[in-house]
């Protein structure tokens, strides 16, 4: 059974002395070792949400519960030493070595030197850190090195929380793609609870287990998984939030390896060019693959098999893209959409034929 | 007067011993007066830069202080402490305020507020982030404040001359008062010692500077880079 | 001259009361040592340098701000004259001056304060021009606008604070230069310091003080004003007043705050 480990309840937050809230009444609860990602456009009180959990920001009225206790009866500069922390400029500290930065809570805890030492350099490698960045000062570092260093700093005191506000928002969308993957392979190992913020629905998507979209004033319009939210969008807040495209949405959801790809047309090189155009026929295509011994060599058509004897004998062509077990039913579709057989083939680790995934196929995915 | 050299060198070797003592007390007239200097200017600069509101009547009033001519300010001081060190210092040490106060805030002002924000989300107390995050990045800041303070007062403590100290003033005061041939030399000696002086202690305070704050120099950008 | 002198250090109140007695003496407002008379010949004296600088420095401060050259150079100029003892300049000069036309010493004691008084508005000036918006200034000449019109109509008026306040460093500090250039023969308010602690009269020595610090300050508040008012507004229209601020916390190497920069 899931356990709760930040729960909210009705927190509100004015600023100054305004009338209007920046977050009202707003209730959600986190689960132990989920990540929940706030999403919304801009002053929707999804940072201020955030900030209030480790009290950077005092909430108005409302209680916040952290692992059970009251955030507010604890001193806050203890709560945040147990609350991991990232901010988009990361907020390195320009005066520490890398390595000073990574250790500043446990530092700071008092933990020895040895273990600090210890725990920086497998921080370092778990983030793929260069070991010889270390020594440098900030500056001398790249945005995605920089990045990393933040994440490390924040899981050196292995805080069973972390608050993260868009920390991979200042770096080129190729480097920020790694990133996120390198989060999400961090998270299966650690499981960590993980309160994320971003502007960005693809993100939230990508990283959430349940997400929570805000509107002004902090209202939730919807606090669900993914795909529900995709799916079954609960408003036209919503529905306009997510975006057009929400089947493509979905298909990047749902891995190749989820689902049962189909048998398609396959031949080998000695198959004589008659049999090879009644599978095409079988098939309902105009062409086939040509598999010798697992080992995929290409495609040929009809036009191709004009006038030959064996399939050997014709011109076999590559195919342009492969799908893995990995990608996504959104590459496939791609891959569908862009080939000249109109089908995704999938492939294995090795390179060897596994079966195709039609349109009609993936499309079924969605269509319930 | 007119066939008298401009300066005799040997003369700063007749009075090897006379030199080293004005320059003792130049050196000790600075040093004290930057020392406590920075000792008012640091508490009372934290204290503005939090509370901005203080900051007009603070500079109002430190500026006025600097604003007067020091030789009316140690005038004005005799009066009271006579011809005395503490009459040089309190006129120093009104004179290190301003600058010092200014440059203190603006290093304070300078640090990256993502920073602070990152390092208070970490679990820095506010005394924690004030000693090992602000004021160690706004040490550049403070350093070249410091730096003009002491340049400054070097200078200014030739004035003293005329209550009674003067450091390498005397020196000046002594060769303007006197008819003989070594007049000329005196004055010399005195001004440039005095300038020699400003630009060792400007050097002595960039090493420094250097030594404290390493990451200062590295990078593309200076320390305040994220 | 009046009631008898005090000594040193003799017990404040009596102090300041012979100042206020000193101050209200109408003996002292005639004759060739009248506080009036030293006021005057303490602003001509102070003046003059000033014009004389500005005439030197403002041209080059133009050149090397609009230009982008000789930075380096310009820095030292103002790091020389900080470090430069006025004293020591004063008396310096007083020996191949003495003889010159005039009264004993003035010109020791002008060419002091000219020297003295070029750093601020060089540095200034220059550090304003160069301060202006590199953007500002080139969608200008992008606009067909000849090297002399950036100048003159974006380069300068935007510049104009931090050229006032340089104007204003130096004059205060000539202010300055010109009491201490009354070890010399010269009249000027220093007359009442210098005098007044030979005779061991603390009265007037305080008295010539206060005029003195009054007349410093007077000035500073003055160009201060003058700085706000001639101040770019921002696009609300608000004149920005914290501009003196701003222009006080500058880089370091940027005069611009009051007083003996230098000395006194």
């Amino acid at each position: 059974m899931a356990q709760t480990m930040i729960s909210l309840n009705s927190v509100t937050k004015r600023f100054g002395n305004s009338a209007e809230t920046a977050v009202n009444a707003l209730s959600m609860e986190v689960n132990q070792g989920e990540t929940v990602v706030l999403v919304g456009p801009s002053g929707c009180g999804k940072t201020t949400t955030m900030k209030m959990i480790n009290r950077l920001v005092e909430p108005t009225s409302g209680t916040i519960t952290v692992d059970g206790t009251d955030v507010l009866e604890q001193d806050p500069v203890r709560l945040r030493r147990n609350i991991g922390y990232v901010i988009q400029s990361i907020g390195l500290l320009p005066h520490r070595t890398v390595a000073e930065n990574i250790g500043t809570v446990p530092h700071l805890e008092g933990w020895d030197k040895k273990r600090i030492d210890q725990r920086t350099e497998e921080l370092a490698s778990v983030l793929e850190l260069d070991p010889a960045l270390l020594k440098r000062y900030p500056s001398e570092l790249s945005g995605g090195q920089r990045q990393r260093v933040g994440v490390a700093r924040a899981l050196a005191a292995d805080p069973p929380v972390m608050l993260m506000d868009e920390p991979f928002g200042a770096v080129d969308p190729i480097v920020r793609e790694r990133l996120q993957d390198q989060f999400l392979d961090i998270q299966e190992s650690l499981k960590k609870t993980i309160v994320f913020v971003t502007h960005d629905i693809d993100e939230a998507i990508k990283m959430a287990d349940r997400i929570a979209i805000l509107n002004r004033g902090g209202i939730i319009e919807q606090y669900a998984p993914p795909e529900e939210i995709l799916r079954e969008p609960a408003n036209d807040f919503v529905k306009q939030f997510v975006g057009a495209e929400r089947g493509l949405k979905r298909l990047a959801l749902i891995n190749v390896s989820d689902i049962e790809v189909e048998e398609g047309p396959v031949v080998s090189s000695s198959t004589t060019a008659d049999d090879a155009r009644k599978i095409m026929e079988e098939f309902g295509q105009d062409w086939t693959a040509v598999v010798d011994d697992g080992e995929l060599r290409g495609w040929v058509n009809s036009a191709a098999l004009e006038g030959k004897e064996v399939v050997g004998e014709a011109e076999t062509r590559k195919f342009s893209a492969y799908v893995t077990a990995r990608n996504t039913l959104r590459n496939a579709l791609d891959s569908i959409v862009t080939s000249r057989t109109q089908v995704a083939v999938v492939v294995d680790k090795q390179e060897r034929y596994r079966g195709i995934l039609t349109l009609e196929r993936v499309s079924k995915e969605i269509i319930s | 007067m007119g066939g008298d050299p401009i300066f005799r060198w040997s003369w700063v070797t007749e009075n090897s011993d006379q030199i080293l003592t004005q320059l003792w007390e130049h050196v000790q007239l600075t040093v004290i007066a930057i020392v406590v200097g920075l000792l008012i200017s640091l508490p009372v600069a934290i204290y503005v830069q939090r509370h901005r509101r203080v900051l007009p009547p603070v500079v109002g009033f430190t500026g006025m202080l600097y604003t007067i001519p020091s030789i009316a300010l140690f005038a004005f001081l005799q009066a009271y402490t006579g011809l005395s060190f503490w009459t040089a210092e309190i006129g120093l040490v009104s004179y290190t305020l301003l600058i010092l106060i200014r440059n203190i805030v603006a290093g304070l002002n300078a640090v990256p507020t993502d920073v602070k924000d990152a390092a208070l989300g970490m679990g820095y107390s506010r005394r924690q982030l004030l000693w090992r995050v602000e004021l160690p990045l706004a040490l550049p800041v403070i350093v070249a404040g410091i730096r003009i303070a002491t340049v400054t007062i070097i200078g200014l403590i030739t004035v003293t001359a005329l209550i009674g100290l003067g450091g390498f003033g005397h020196f000046i005061l002594t060769g303007f008062r006197s008819f003989s041939s070594d007049a000329s030399t005196m004055m010399l000696a005195g001004g440039l010692f005095s300038v020699a002086l400003a630009v060792f202690a400007d050097v002595v305070l960039i090493g420094t500077e250097k030594l404290l704050a390493p990451w200062a120099q590295k990078g593309a950008g200076r320390a305040m880079a994220t | 001259m009046g009631a008898e002198g005090r000594g040193k250090g003799d017990g404040n109140v009596n102090v300041l009361a012979d100042t206020f007695a000193w101050f209200t003496d109408p003996a002292n407002y005639s004759g060739a040592n009248s506080i009036p008379l030293r006021v005057m010949e303490h602003v001509q004296l102070s003046a003059q340098p000033v014009f004389l600088a500005a005439l030197l420095a403002l041209p080059v401060g133009l050149y090397v701000g609009h230009k982008r050259r000789f930075e380096f150079a310009a820095i030292s100029v103002g790091n020389i004259g900080r470090a430069v003892p006025s004293f020591g300049l004063i008396a310096f000069l007083f020996v191949p001056t003495f003889a010159w036309p005039g009264v004993l010493g003035y010109w020791a004691v002008f060419i002091a304060m000219t020297l003295l008084a070029i750093p601020p508005i060089l540095i200034n000036t220059s550090v304003g021009i160069r301060s202006v918006d590199r953007d500002t200034v080139e969608a200008a000449r992008g606009m067909g606008m000849s090297e002399w019109d950036v100048l003159l109509r974006i380069e300068v008026p935007l510049a104009v604070p931090l050229i006032v306040a340089g104007l204003k460093t130096a004059s205060v500090q000539v202010i300055a230069t010109a009491t201490l250039g009354a070890i010399t023969s010269i009249g000027g308010l220093g007359r009442f310091i210098i005098d007044g602690m030979a005779a061991g009269r603390d009265d007037i020595v305080l008295g010539g003080a206060i005029l003195v610090a009054l007349l410093a300050i007077l000035t500073e508040v003055t160009f201060s004003l003058l700085e706000g008012v001639l101040s770019p507004r921002t696009s609300s229209g608000h004149r920005r007043w914290f501009r003196r601020t701003d222009s006080e916390s500058g880089p370091p190497d940027t005069q611009t705050g009051p007083a003996g920069l230098g000395v006194a």
